[in-house]
């Protein structure tokens, strides 16, 4: 009727046409016609949740005291290093966030060998060159160092130790069980180096090769200089990897690191090596896989699920509202739409409460127009002319929408507080979803529905039918 | 209709929910020393979920077997429908885990799918219970204050707040109560996918208390002169039908949901449904006549009552 109707339903075509090509497409490219620059790219794929694609999740936590202050950038520089280290492993689309001031949390999709990513992430990934003296140590065995010492074997993120330590006691070898008996000097950690990659030794086996900064070939070539014919453990995490006797003093800064390794130790070495010990080491306290087998399942089952319940309720708003409710079905698959579109752009990762979060709020989608048609009905039966029932229909029943959905809107702030600080990605998805849905579903029922209800009327010419309104 | 006038027949329709519910939490109590058995995400512990492409071992032999990489960890060992098992114990790191499947592999003599393993230590596990526990409040106190605030306008606005949280006390009990007697005949476990379930249904409850009120707000302005409780009563009638189709249309979507959503969120979504229809029962049937016992101070009655009897 009005040109604001007419206003109104343009956009919702173009917003509707909009959301339909971003539903059937994996990703938005733009290019400029001119110079065929790239103008707006944006990945829309769909993004499956772990537990319904499958995939590794873990929470790793600051391994230090309680009381210890860790800096935002350090844990941000920890978490750095892991994904660096994860995506040398192989893994794709890692994604690590750090959740709250300690954790970090980590997601694995697809990955078929949990317990490998497990193992990698663990490793503080401290290297450090230790004085032997004239006794080696058995590869395999823990041993204390006086490199920052610490009450457990995970060393403490403070690299100026190295310098002040005294060159002493070189000692027999400490048994793995009594690993307190010795401490051995630290000439060199990690940070002396400038590259790690994977070699092979004379018998062909793998071993690492490793450049050293200018400045760890300086502290090298003093060492091996007043140290020739001495063992140099090579010591990773407190472990040791190899004891090499110095025959010759080293100047130029290459070495090898040789240890009996299968190519795959050798490559995580490199990896551990190239990006660096961790400023803040970590363990691990949840870990959750989740197999590809069940999430397909679970994929197949809640689309299932969704189909059937958006039928149920397209049917009943048919049946009792009439032609109300057949625009509001309008609306609902509109809504369908669009909040679909959003998902994809935001975007959200869909995980299995998320679905039940989005289902959920089809039926609360229903909700506000249910509560306007009721409205409707009433002012019809108040006697009151078709055009006006509508309009007061509306704006009577906007102060219970806005309230009741404002409620449920609280809720999902304090769902998705909870849920991101723990790292719980299925209580953040269906926060997250049942928001936007929320959202979307205020938009459809109260401006789609209103302006589908008026151009069917003014294009039809109805009014004199009341037994269409369900009265 | 007039539901006001049968508030007290209402009230004890909730109270036969209410208690047996609260009486298995104290058999819950008493055999497991919490009122809810919680899952590995409030106790910490590990959870491994094993599918068996062959034949599936007994029980007994699944226990040694896990035992054998994991010792002094407590294994209980539930079957999951007929070709897989769930594994509750103590904490265990994903290397014994694989070393365990691995196991099984061998005793079994074919392919051992891990479905899900969830590990969580003992300390976030605690951490989750507490936080729990804050968002719950913090999500009432956070409502309380959103209604106190739209309805400033209206006499006595904290009345109207205080009434929609003891309706969503009652659906909060209600689902506790439901998860309590599901726990103890199903061996069901509260875990954080139940939390968020509990907090869907609180702010369900909220919702659809608040239609209901806002029509109460609404006729307190348009019908001056009728007395409180007709007025409450009428105001529910009203909304009556939108208070039972909104009630359906999610009904629905949920039956969907249980019946073909699969295993994983069946406990899930259970949850949800009675929640969603106790939040219905509770704002039309509890929250309201709370407001008309609260305007008549009707608890002087109780106390006569009780002294004539």
């Amino acid at each position: 009727m009005t040109r604001r109707n007419t206003n109104w339903l343009i956009i919702i075509i173009f917003l509707l046409a909009l959301a339909l090509w971003v539903d059937l497409i994996n990703e938005i490219n733009i290019t400029n016609p001119f110079n065929h620059q790239t103008l707006i790219f944006r990945n829309v794929k769909t993004r499956l949740g772990l537990d319904l694609r499958g995939g590794l999740q873990t929470l790793l936590e600051a391994d230090l005291p309680e009381n210890a202050s860790i800096s935002p950038e350090e844990l941000a520089v920890t978490r750095q290093i892991l994904e660096s280290r994860a995506n040398a492993l192989g893994v794709s689309e890692v994604v690590m966030q750090t959740a709250g001031e300690r954790r970090i949390v980590a997601e694995f999709p697809g990955v078929s060998n949990p317990e490998e990513v497990v193992a990698s992430l663990q490793q503080t990934g401290l290297l450090e060159f230790v004085d032997m003296g004239t006794t080696p140590v058995d590869p395999g065995t823990i041993i204390k160092t006086d490199f920052a010492e610490s009450d457990s074997t995970i060393p403490a993120s403070t690299p100026e130790a190295t310098a002040t330590a005294d060159p002493n006691q070189p000692g027999p070898t400490a048994e793995p069980t009594q690993p307190a008996e010795t401490v051995y000097h630290t000439v060199m950690t990690g940070t002396g180096l400038k590259e790690a990659h994977v070699s092979s030794d004379r018998t062909g086996q793998p071993a690492v090769s490793f450049t050293l900064s200018s400045e760890g070939a300086q502290i090298f070539a003093d060492y091996t200089t007043t140290h020739t014919n001495q063992y140099l453990g090579i010591v990773l995490d407190k472990s040791v990897i190899s004891a090499p006797i110095v025959r010759n003093p080293i100047t130029d800064g290459q070495g090898v690191i040789e240890g009996r390794f299968t190519a795959q130790e050798a490559n995580h070495l490199a990896i551990q090596l190239r990006y660096g010990s961790l400023p803040v080491p970590v363990k691990i306290v949840e870990s959750r896989t989740v197999g590809a087998t069940l999430g397909e399942e679970s994929v197949r089952k809640s689309l299932l699920a969704g189909m059937i319940g958006l039928g149920v309720v397209i049917l009943f708003m048919l049946l009792y509202y009439r032609l109300p409710g057949f625009i509001a079905d309008l609306a609902l698959i509109t809504y369908a739409i669009l909040s679909l579109a959003l998902f994809k752009f935001v975007p959200v990762v869909l995980t299995l409460p998320g679905i039940a979060g989005f289902i959920l709020s089809i039926g609360m989608a229903v909700d506000a127009n249910i509560l306007i048609f009721e409205r409707l009905k009433e002012e019809l039966r108040a006697g009151r002319h078709l055009r006006q029932a509508i309009d007061l229909g509306w704006s009577r029943a906007w102060p219970s929408i806005r309230d009741s959905n404002s409620s449920t809107l609280i809720t999902c702030l304090i769902l998705y507080v909870f849920g991101n600080t723990f790292g719980a990605s299925m209580v953040k998805g269906f926060s997250i979803t049942l928001a936007l849905g929320v959202l979307v579903s205020l938009f459809t029922a109260i401006i789609v529905t209103r302006t589908f209800l008026h151009t069917v009327l003014d294009n039809l010419k109805l009014p004199d039918h009341p037994h269409w309104f369900g009265l | 209709m007039n539901i006001i006038k049968n508030r007290y027949l209402y009230f004890l329709i909730s109270l036969l929910v209410i208690i047996p519910g609260i009486i298995f939490m104290i058999i819950n109590w008493v055999n497991f020393r919490t009122p809810l058995p919680l899952g590995v995400d409030f106790t910490g512990g590990s959870l491994l979920e094993v599918r068996f492409a062959g034949t599936r071992p007994d029980s007994g032999e699944v226990q040694d077997a896990f035992l054998k990489f994991a010792p002094n960890t407590d294994p209980i060992i539930q079957p999951l429908g007929d070709d897989s098992y769930a594994i509750r114990s103590k904490t265990i790191d994903d290397a014994t885990k694989g070393e365990i499947v691995i196991e099984f592999e061998r005793i079994s003599g074919s392919t051992v799918n891990t479905l899900a393993f969830a590990s969580v230590s003992a300390s976030v596990g605690a951490e989750v219970t507490r936080a729990a526990g804050v968002a719950i409040l913090m999500a009432a106190v956070a409502i309380l204050l959103y209604i106190w605030y739209a309805f400033r306008g209206v006499d006595h606005a904290f009345r109207y707040g205080t009434a929609a949280i003891m309706a969503m006390l009652h659906d909060v009990f209600v689902v506790l109560g439901v998860e309590a007697i599901l726990a103890y005949f199903l061996g069901w476990e509260a875990d954080a996918l139940f939390l968020t379930a509990l907090l869907t249904v609180i702010g369900f409850s909220v919702h659809d208390t608040i239609v209901v009120f806002d029509r109460i707000r609404e006729n307190t302005s348009v019908y001056r002169r009728v007395a409180y409780e007709p007025l409450v009563n009428h105001s529910i009638v009203q909304t009556l039908d939108r208070s039972i189709n909104t009630q359906l249309t999610v009904l629905f979507t949920l039956f969907a949901l249980a019946l073909f959503g699969g295993e994983s969120i069946r406990h899930f979504v259970i949850i949800l449904l009675v929640g969603i229809f106790s939040g219905t029962y509770s704002s039309i049937f509890n929250a309201s006549p709370i407001l008309v016992v609260w305007e008549n101070q009707e608890w002087r009655n109780w106390f006569q009552r009780r002294a004539t009897a």
